[in-house]
């Protein structure tokens, strides 16, 4: 009888849907009591809930609701309210900080960027309220606190480029639009005021660890799905009680690369991986413009920026007048 | 069967989402090795021949009797040979209005009239041809430009611009001067009212494009933002596509700042970019009061010139076909180039010329970036 589910044995159990543990005292009830679905099932866990939503997550809930309504309204009002439009040119819209004239004050008449500040304020509301909740989810099922520190990790960088580092700068202006295109030519233009943000070394750490992060993914994912066949999806039992499916892991890349994480560390690895990409990014948004100016004459300055031979061009500006 | 079936109809998806251009290219090195300073092309638009029409006739002696001796009311052309009008004037006529003839600009019964409003402008036109040709060379070299190298016989040339209009108050039909695909901003997000910050304005009053700093602490010296920032990229984005190059054309994008790693057409395009700023401030914008309404934007300002207009894509305007060497009327000096007397039939002539100096002109673009 197969007990588990993966790719080879498609089996959904069926039954009275699992409960869980039962709550700490002061939980809401848990909402439902759970139901099956064929085509989730198909994909993960057949069974669907019960949830557990309680204030941090209804609060949530209706907060990023309300960031997602600013932002779409405000974009809807900039084409006339014209549905069409709205989804023609949606890769398009924005909805935009202040201005630099208003520098960092939270008083912003609404069509200034107002509605940006309120939009914002939603989002991080929301934002840090479902944090509290895969905190305090985590603690009323006997967790580690894992996915909440991971998840603030996320949140730090989400902060640097929304608040702290607009705070630092003293200037709304310098925080990234809402918007498709426009928060990518955010991205471009912060990389070309700031000299090329390549040779900032947070950004190096950032990408390393980013690129090292699904590089590791695939690695662990290949591993498991490769010993599933053995029953290697079961990692848990297999760290405290290592089958057959962990040594054939184990084996293949002592073979292949003369090492091998084991079935816990590779999570730890995966973890940290994961983490410090946006904390490293983080520390890299933070040090432009408050500590560094130009990355490429830091880097020039620092000589870890490859240097060119001239092309003997000069600056016509340095030259007098621009016509003959 | 049904395997490969899928298969098929996965590697056409994605090719199709990949938006993969299976024509052939032609690539060319233009940096230093390993710096991406390499342009590729599509063969069929590089090799493209640019149509350039053959001159009217035998270009005729420059000696003999001027023109202004021989004819009433040459303005620009006076030191001109008689022969060599009548040739520059059948060339402009192919050139401008082919189908129109010399009436598009010229009364038939009084040649010297400037009645018809065409004519105000092509005078100007040809003072603005001979400041390019006689000031710009570091843009245009020897090879300069005509009025084909715009108007490919048409009476208005299909590239041009003009100033954007305020942002209305509210958000309601508020996109702040950008968000908009249109040509002057490459299609993209960023502001569309950059050409109208750096190509237009007081040409005497320079207007930089660059945002980086020199040194690589911050300091009060430069406090441009992220906003401002993305108006240079926009008129970057614009000259790149104007042109059908890449950033590494003129950078590389090791730094976009330092000229000791940029290629030799950065130093050209900075000059282009004056160019065109001292043709728009100098030259066109002085025809406000000329135009008739319907050669006007939406502010009154009549249609400018930007990078495109004389490059249509082609990094150097037909291939770099050498045309106005046959035109020695194009090269003279342009004179102190007087600012024409409003037309009297030019319609509603709203605004004064002031309108378009360059303090307007960057407000509309702060206010946009407000919101």
């Amino acid at each position: 009888m197969a007990t588990y589910q993966n790719i080879f044995t498609q089996v959904q159990l069926r039954g009275e849907p699992e409960a869980g543990i039962d709550l700490p005292e002061g939980s809401e009830p848990r909402i439902g009591a759970g139901t099956f679905n064929h085509w989730l099932g198909l994909i993960g866990h057949a069974q669907i809930g019960p949830v557990y939503l309680g204030w941090t997550g209804v609060l949530s809930l209706i907060l990023g609701f309300v960031a997602i309504e600013i932002i779409g309204l405000n974009m809807l009002a900039s084409v006339n309210w014209n549905p069409i439009q709205f989804v023609r040119l949606l890769p398009w819209l924005s909805l935009e900080p202040p201005g630099p004239e208003y520098g960092f004050t939270p008083f912003v008449p609404l069509a200034k960027g107002g509605w940006w500040i309120l939009a914002g304020f939603s989002l991080t509301s929301s934002v840090l309220l479902w944090w509290v909740r895969t905190y305090t989810r985590a603690r009323a099922l006997g967790m580690g606190t894992h996915v909440a520190w991971a998840f603030l990790s996320a949140i730090w960088l989400f902060l640097v480029l929304g608040f702290i580092r607009p705070f630092f700068m003293g200037s709304w202006a310098e925080s990234v639009p809402f918007g498709i295109f426009p928060h990518l030519d955010w991205t471009a233009a912060f990389s070309i005021r700031y000299g090329n943000l390549f040779y900032n070394p947070f950004h190096c750490f950032s990408i390393a660890f980013l690129y090292g992060s699904t590089l590791l993914f695939a690695m662990h994912g290949a591993t498991i799905l490769a010993v599933g066949r053995y029953g290697g999806e079961r990692e848990i039992e297999q760290i405290t009680d290592r089958g057959t499916a962990s040594e054939r892991a184990a084996l293949f890349w002592r073979w292949t690369m003369g090492f091998n994480a084991t079935m816990e560390s590779i999570h730890r690895w995966a973890w940290w991986f994961a983490v410090l990409t946006t904390l490293t990014g983080g520390i890299g948004i933070l040090l432009t413009g408050t500590v560094v100016d130009n990355w490429y004459l830091w880097a020039q300055q620092h000589g870890y920026a490859p240097s060119y031979p001239s092309t003997g061009v000069v600056d016509p500006a340095t030259l007098g007048s621009a016509g003959k | 069967m049904n395997r490969i079936t899928a298969i098929a109809l996965g590697a056409i998806a994605t090719l199709a989402l990949g938006a993969c251009e299976l024509a052939p290219k032609v690539t060319s090195q233009n940096g230093y090795r390993g710096t991406g300073g390499d342009t590729v092309q599509l063969k069929k638009v590089a090799m493209a021949k640019d149509e350039v029409p053959a001159p009217p006739y035998d270009a005729p002696s420059t000696e003999g009797p001027r023109a202004k001796e021989t004819y009433q009311n040459v303005q620009v052309l006076g030191d001109e040979s008689a022969e060599q009008l009548s040739y520059t004037m059948a060339a402009i006529t192919q050139w401008v209005s082919p189908e129109q003839g010399c009436n598009y600009c010229h009364n038939p019964a009084n040649m010297a009239s400037d009645e018809l409003y065409t004519k105000v402008v092509a005078r100007r036109m040809l003072q603005m041809t001979r400041n390019i040709n006689h000031n710009w060379q570091s843009h245009v070299a020897q090879t300069g430009v005509t009025c084909w190298t715009c108007h490919r016989g048409q009476p208005v040339p299909t590239n041009h611009w003009t100033m954007p209009t305020d942002a209305p108050k509210g958000i309601i039909g508020n996109r702040h001067g950008q968000d908009n695909p249109v040509a002057a901003s490459a299609y993209s997000s960023l502001p569309e009212a950059s050409l109208a910050l750096y190509l237009t304005g007081d040409p005497k009053k320079d207007q930089n494009i660059r945002v980086q700093s020199t040194d690589m602490h911050p300091s009060s010296v430069n406090k441009t933002s992220i906003m401002s920032t993305e108006n240079s990229y926009a008129v970057m984005a614009h000259t790149s596509q104007a042109l059908g190059v890449n950033c590494t054309f003129c950078h590389n994008t090791q730094s976009f700042q330092s000229w000791s790693i940029s290629t030799p057409q950065r130093a050209k395009a900075w000059y282009g970019i004056r160019m065109v700023r001292d043709t728009n401030g100098q030259y066109i914008s002085s025809l406000a009061g000329v135009f008739p309404a319907n050669r006007k934007g939406p502010l009154g300002d009549p249609f400018k010139v930007s990078c495109a207009t004389c490059h249509q894509g082609k990094n150097k305007p037909m291939g770099g076909y050498k045309m106005a060497k046959d035109y020695h009327a194009l090269w003279g000096d342009p004179g102190m180039a007087p600012v024409p007397a409003a037309m009297p039939t030019a319609g509603p002539a709203p605004m004064p010329a002031a309108t378009t100096q360059p303090v307007a002109v960057a407000a509309p673009a702060k206010t946009a970036k407000a919101g």
